[in-house]
């Protein structure tokens, strides 16, 4: 089955159609969205530096994973808000736009990757994950996250 | 050679044409993304001069360990920001959100420059403070704003509502530097 109707459904519906006919809504919400990946760039980075021996590298790991988690938490909680609503302005470009499928696919898989994996990592006692192992849980995040920013970026170019 | 002539100098260099026409997208993508190792790390020294987050990190440390990242990270940030200028000069000049971040990212320097040569140059009498002193708090406070307003700003210059070839008000005509050529455009 197709998603195509669910993504006309959605570039219909009230609000995709009143940012679309806005003028400003949909580059303030763009904003907002930007202002987000600064928050969540630096809190994934904070951490995923520190697995990689750079940074804080001083700290705990457990502890910069905490100290990070809330702005982690709600910057993502700000882009799944704000990306949504500019999904819905244009969902139908975006189902023919292969950085929108990259995006996606991406940011599935750095959420379950971080919530799931490099969590367990982050918050396990020092000593007991080996250098190698928290070295490759952080190259593989950065590599997702990394998708999704450029991916999302790529998607106003297509 | 009044700025816009300069401008519209550069325009006209072969380089000019070459970045426009050529990897413009790329460049800023380059521009935007490495907002997150800039401004997130920078974000993140603010909020622990605030006492929001490595509450328990001596204030140093975090300074020590995260600002040569924040440093790497503007310098791409100028060189990238200095090409995508480079790249449209003259409307880049003209508009209004260009020259709102210009003056906010001077204010932001300022705002650097005063707190490495103020309060930060006494850090060790309040390195493990939870909050940091007022003069502290004010620097991270000032800086979370004007970034705030300066990444919004950059976003804007993309949109043409302002721009000088359609008619704008006296004011915006005024803060752009439109010249009465600029409308047959």
């Amino acid at each position: 089955m197709s998603l195509l109707p669910l993504f006309e459904w959605c570039e219909n519906a009230g609000i995709g159609e009143a940012i679309r006919i806005s003028t400003w809504l949909f580059p303030v919400i763009e904003g907002i969205h930007l202002l987000g990946l600064c928050v969540i760039g630096g809190a994934i980075l904070l951490v995923d530096m520190r697995l990689l021996g750079l940074g804080l590298r001083r700290q705990p790991v457990a502890e910069l994973a905490r100290d990070s988690r809330p702005f982690l938490i709600g910057s993502l909680a700000v882009m799944l808000v704000t990306g949504p609503l500019l999904f819905s302005s244009e969902a139908v470009k975006c189902y023919y736009s292969t950085a929108f499928w990259f995006k996606m696919t991406s940011l599935a898989l750095a959420i379950i990757f971080t919530f799931t994996v490099r969590q367990r990592v982050t918050l396990a006692d020092e000593g007991r994950i080996s250098a190698i192992r928290a070295r490759i849980v952080a190259l593989v995040s950065l590599a997702l996250w990394s998708g999704v920013g450029w991916g999302g970026r790529w998607i106003g170019f297509s | 050679m009044s700025g816009l002539e300069f401008c519209q100098w550069l325009a006209d260099t072969p380089w000019s044409i070459a970045l426009h026409e050529g990897p413009y997208a790329l460049i800023e993508s380059v521009h935007v993304l490495t907002l997150c190792i800039f401004l997130g790390l920078a974000v993140m020294f603010d909020l622990r001069l605030l006492g929001v987050t490595m509450r328990r990190v001596p204030v140093s440390e975090v300074a020590h360990r995260l600002l040569p990242w924040t440093v790497a990270g503007f310098v791409v940030m100028v060189i990238s920001g200095a090409l995508l200028f480079y790249a449209i000069p003259v409307r880049s000049y003209q508009s209004i959100f260009f020259r709102a971040k210009v003056v906010m990212l001077v204010l932001a320097g300022l705002n650097v420059l005063v707190f490495h040569s103020g309060i930060y140059r006494r850090v060790s009498d309040w390195d493990l403070a939870v909050v940091a002193p007022r003069a502290a708090r004010m620097a991270g406070t000032v800086s979370l704003i004007l970034w705030v307003l300066i990444v919004l700003s950059g976003r804007m210059i993309a949109y043409n509502w302002f721009d000088c070839y359609k008619p704008q008000s006296a004011l915006v005509t005024w803060l752009a530097g439109c010249v009465p050529g600029d409308l047959v455009k």
